[in-house]
């Protein structure tokens, strides 16, 4: 059988070796259109697999498995319905990326385009991996390339945000590879597959899921230790920041899902309370520090934080409703934050600057930016007929049946989002246009911004109407997930958290 | 039984160092002549090493000489990084002056000591295989006698050094007295639990710990590395490493195996230890070769960590980080090499500022060097880490896994400092471009090693797996 996912996976590294070997011209246009061809030739290629792949089958599909380290690891990759998705909005996004670098990075763009690349591999190795050390050598290798995007190409204070995020995620990380090795004298396999099948003692779970936790919990990032996220994603640059939170946040979500429920239910069950109280933090919390944001940046980066904390939420429900809203949560914020940031982006390439002070009244001139804007701000804070809603109502459908507290007191946070959002919105696009704006500097979005900013525009929108070909494909996997997780029904979450 | 056929390569070795002198003596201007011949020599000795096959271990000279899997592996290695170390420095030997007959042999003769220190099965054939490479190495130390801190780090070697060889004595001969015999194996027999005998094996310990600069007996490694040549500091941060690690695993699992309980908790401190003060005390610094001894010394504490287990998996971790270390040092030490504007080489951290844009290529063997000295994933650094943890953590070592980790945080904080230097910093002047064939090809090898690895790690297994000391 043709490897299609090793393929997929190792595409983009090969691009970016023939990236190395292409002289760059002075307007680098062959670089970009390299680039462009190849994580091109590797979207459609996710969208093939997506056509071929069987919904109906809730097993890993188009496995490959080949011996790595003789008698010890196997190179295993594999899909189900849970984790397609996540590889094509990954194969979506990077293109997007690259094309946005247009107007964003103005130096050294060949090492840009090349980390990019390298980048895809590296995600797209998260998603598609089934054993557990090849997934922590793709899960800490994206550190290396995220932390010269940032450290490069980044605002005024770089290297102090890249340093943060560098570090903050190797501390959560290293614990997790104890956990992993451990996993294997405890079990003896690594593979993910067989692990489903064989569980883990109870006497180690909890242990383990806690090593597991402060790993996801740094990427995700849930309250306290998400300080990391605003630094790096207001000094990194446009397309590192739709990089970091449109996919690098959902690796976390992924991992929640597949590997800390999936192989320690029992502690997950027991550890319930604390990620609903961390995630409720993070939703409140988080929404209340966004009020108060003064640049545009930090106060959409505020707002991952508090969408993030609604995937974790609906993971922890256990509930079909609860992990299906989940994932769709994860990939409407994937499209919804990456378009956010590309606004921002628009309008900081035009005035250098992203303090919402500066902007007023851009309605008035840019009246195509001032519609695509609105509909991305609809859809983060969940008006029903965007995706951002129907992600948001799965996961508090799923939370209600669990606890009603919680879920009422997570429902605060929806309008909390409404708030910030909207009143970000009037801000910058409402209101008298400022006399400091330069009009010549601020013209409309040209070709490439339309582009990229209309498509995904429409998809949040095509989405929001009919989310069934995304629903569709992972109910099946999702379904079976649940029912061997071999979760006691009847347990009263609800006593826990009092 | 004495079969000289498997002592060809030191008996090559050492005859070749005699002919070498008689004809440093005899021809005006040799000194290029020999650093060829000697690095031919290395080769050759290489490939007789490489040729002894042998089914079961070999005992020679009244069971004081002993060659085996774990000898035989070890000799090929330094025999094979004494090559590429002497291939990759000689320019910078050359344009540093210290391109003198005695060089090349000097290095011969530690060479010749480490290969009798590792074949050693007698406690009097191991102390003169220790002395005759320390000796050597404290000349070469100070070879740059014009230059004030290779004086001094050779005075400081030597002095310390003599030391800790007295404080080994010390250990050997309460051994002797205690067990009646110099032989490792009766010794491992006549071993029992006396205090004379744990004083004269933590005497053992503390000198071997000094001769791979284990935390707390790494003072000198610094000023050491600091003040010899780089030429020689790169011998320094690999070859003795090796050797004195090796001999590590046969004191501990020959002579003191009966002891397991009582040097396990030695181990364990040194080990961590060194990889504390080695990320900590790295972060401050300035000099790249004073950065490069801070972190072979919390290496150091990672490969011992290995050690601490007990098993022969974990000894063959230990093997296996000693490669990959050798490895990312001769690649770093390359580097440094490369860092030369007008036949002045430069060694300081600020001197890299920018580096990237006018030397992209060096610049990326760099950032690929110190991500896998910092042992990030996939690069060979991190599974030199990992089959360490594999090990310990086999046998719930959970302590011991949990702070090495967390070291590796700390240690990660310095590399990228330097990486931060190399691409966030302004540039600055260019540096030649000029390089010889012997550097750009050890640097080009060594790289490529460190960026490859992940594709095929049985590769270096398959000849670690019958290494059994066990």
């Amino acid at each position: 059988m043709f490897p299609i996912l090793s393929s997929l996976i190792i595409l983009p590294l090969i691009g970016s070796l023939f990236l190395i070997f292409i002289r760059s011209s002075e307007k680098n246009t062959s670089l970009k259109y390299v680039a462009l061809f190849i994580t091109f030739a590797n979207f459609f290629l996710s969208l093939y697999l997506w056509n071929i792949f069987d919904p109906s089958i809730s097993t890993f599909q188009f496995v490959e498995n080949r011996i790595w380290i003789e008698g010890f690891i196997n190179y295993k990759v594999g899909i189900d319905g849970i984790s397609i998705l996540f590889v094509i909005l990954t194969t979506f996004i990077t293109p997007i990326c690259i094309i946005s670098v247009n107007s964003t990075v103005t130096y050294r763009l060949k090492e840009f385009l090349i980390a990019i690349l390298i980048m895809e591999t590296l995600m797209i190795g998260v998603f598609c991996s089934l054993d557990l050390v090849i997934f922590y050598l793709f899960f800490e290798g994206g550190l290396i390339p995220m932390f010269l995007i940032i450290g490069i190409w980044g605002g005024n204070r770089r290297v102090y945000s890249a340093f943060k995020f560098f570090l903050f995620t190797l501390v959560g990380s290293v614990l997790m590879l104890v956990a992993i090795i451990a996993i294997y004298w405890i079990s003896g396999t690594t593979d993910v597959e067989k692990l489903y099948e064989l569980g883990i003692q109870e006497e180690y779970q909890k242990l383990l899921w806690l090593a597991f936790f402060s790993s996801f919990a740094v990427k995700t990032p849930m309250w306290p230790v998400h300080t990391w996220l605003p630094d790096a994603h207001v000094e990194a640059p446009t397309a590192g920041s739709v990089l970091l939170a449109a996919i690098l946040l959902k690796m976390a979500g992924y991992g929640f899902i597949r590997f800390s429920v999936g192989l320690f239910p029992l502690a997950s069950i027991y550890f319930v309370p604390l990620v609903y109280s961390l995630s409720l933090i993070a939703i409140i919390y988080t929404s209340l520090v966004a009020l108060m944001q003064e640049d545009m940046k930090k106060l959409i980066a505020y707002s991952s934080v508090a969408h993030m904390g609604f995937v974790t939420l609906g993971i922890f429900t256990f509930t079909q409703q609860g992990i299906e809203g989940s994932i769709f949560q994860m990939i409407s914020h994937g499209l919804i934050s990456a378009a956010l940031f590309l606004s921002v982006g628009v309008v900081y390439d035009r005035l250098k600057t992203r303090q919402i002070k500066d902007f007023s009244g851009l309605v008035n001139i840019m009246p195509k930016y001032a519609i695509v804007m609105m509909i991305f701000t609809l859809g983060a804070l969940g008006l029903p007929g965007t995706s951002g809603f129907i992600g948001e109502f799965l996961v508090l459908m799923g939370t209600f049946k669990k606890s009603i507290i919680t879920a009422a007191i997570a429902s605060i946070g929806v309008i909390l989002g409404a708030a910030y959002m909207l009143w970000l919105y009037k801000r910058v696009v409402f209101g008298n246009l400022l006399k400091t704006i330069d009009v010549k500097k601020m013209v409309d979005l040209n070709k490439y911004e339309t582009l990229i900013l209309s498509s995904l525009a429409i998809l949040i929108i095509v989405f929001g109407f009919y989310p069934e070909p995304l629903i569709k494909t992972y109910s099946t996997s999702i379904d079976n997930f649940i029912n061997t997780l071999n979760v006691p029904t009847e347990l009263s979450l609800t006593e826990k958290i009092k | 039984m004495n079969n000289l056929y498997f002592i060809i390569p030191e008996l090559f070795i050492s005859l070749s160092v005699m002919a070498l002198l008689v004809l440093g003596v005899f021809k005006n201007n040799s000194s290029n002549i020999i650093f060829y011949f000697s690095c031919l020599i290395i080769l050759i000795s290489l490939a007789i090493n490489l040729n002894i096959n042998i089914t079961q271990t070999i005992f020679l000279f009244n069971n004081s000489y002993v060659v085996d899997h774990l000898s035989l592996f070890i000799k090929s290695i330094i025999l094979i990084s004494a090559f590429f170390v002497m291939f990759c420095s000689y320019n910078y030997v050359r344009l540093n002056n210290i391109l003198k007959i005695e060089y090349p042999i000097l290095i011969l003769c530690s060479l010749l000591g480490m290969m009798v220190m590792i074949s050693s099965n007698d406690l009097i054939v191991f102390y003169i295989g220790l002395e005759l490479q320390s000796l050597a190495l404290y000349v070469l130390a100070s070879f740059n006698r014009d230059n004030i801190l290779s004086s001094e780090s050779g005075l400081k070697y030597f002095v310390l050094s003599a030391l800790s060889s007295g404080l080994l004595l010390y250990g050997c001969s309460l051994i002797y007295g205690f067990s009646n015999s110099t032989n490792f194996d009766e010794i491992s027999q006549n071993f029992n639990f006396q205090y004379g005998v744990i004083f004269g094996m933590v005497f053992v310990i503390v000198g071997l710990a000094f001769k791979i600069s284990a935390v707390p007996f790494h003072m000198w490694a610094p000023d050491v590395y600091q003040g010899s040549p780089t030429s020689v500091t790169v011998l320094f941060a690999i070859l003795p490493k090796i050797a004195a690690l090796t001999v590590f695993i046969k004191f501990l699992y020959g002579p003191f195996i009966n002891l397991f309980e009582e040097w396990q908790a030695i181990i364990i401190f040194l080990s961590i230890a060194s990889m504390i003060l080695g990320a900590v005390a790295a972060i401050g610094q300035k000099n790249l070769k004073r950065l490069i001894a801070y972190s072979s010394i919390s290496h150091m504490g990672y490969a011992l960590a290995g050690l601490t287990v007990g098993t022969n998996q974990g000894i063959q971790s230990s093997i296996i980080y000693l490669i990959i270390y050798l490895i990312m040092n001769l690649a770093f030490f390359s580097c440094l090499f490369m860092l030369k504007r007008k036949d002045k080489f430069y060694e300081n951290i600020e001197d890299l500022s920018g580096l990237s844009k006018k030397h992209p290529i060096l610049a990326l063997s760099f950032l690929a060097i110190l991500f896998s000295l910092a042992g990030i994933p996939p690069l060979a650094g991190f599974f030199a880490k990992f089959y360490i943890f594999m090990a310990v953590i086999e046998k719930e070592m959970y302590f011991l896994a949990i702070v090495g980790l967390l070291a590796t945080v700390i240690a990660a904080f310095y590399y990228l400092r330097v990486i931060k230097i190399i691409y966030f910093d302004p540039e600055q002047e260019k540096f030649d471009t000029s390089m010889s064939l012997g550097l750009k090809l050890t640097l080009i090898l060594s790289t490529s090693a460190i960026l490859m690895y992940f594709l095929n790690p049985n590769l270096l297994n398959k000849y670690i797996t019958n290494i059994l000391v066990i």
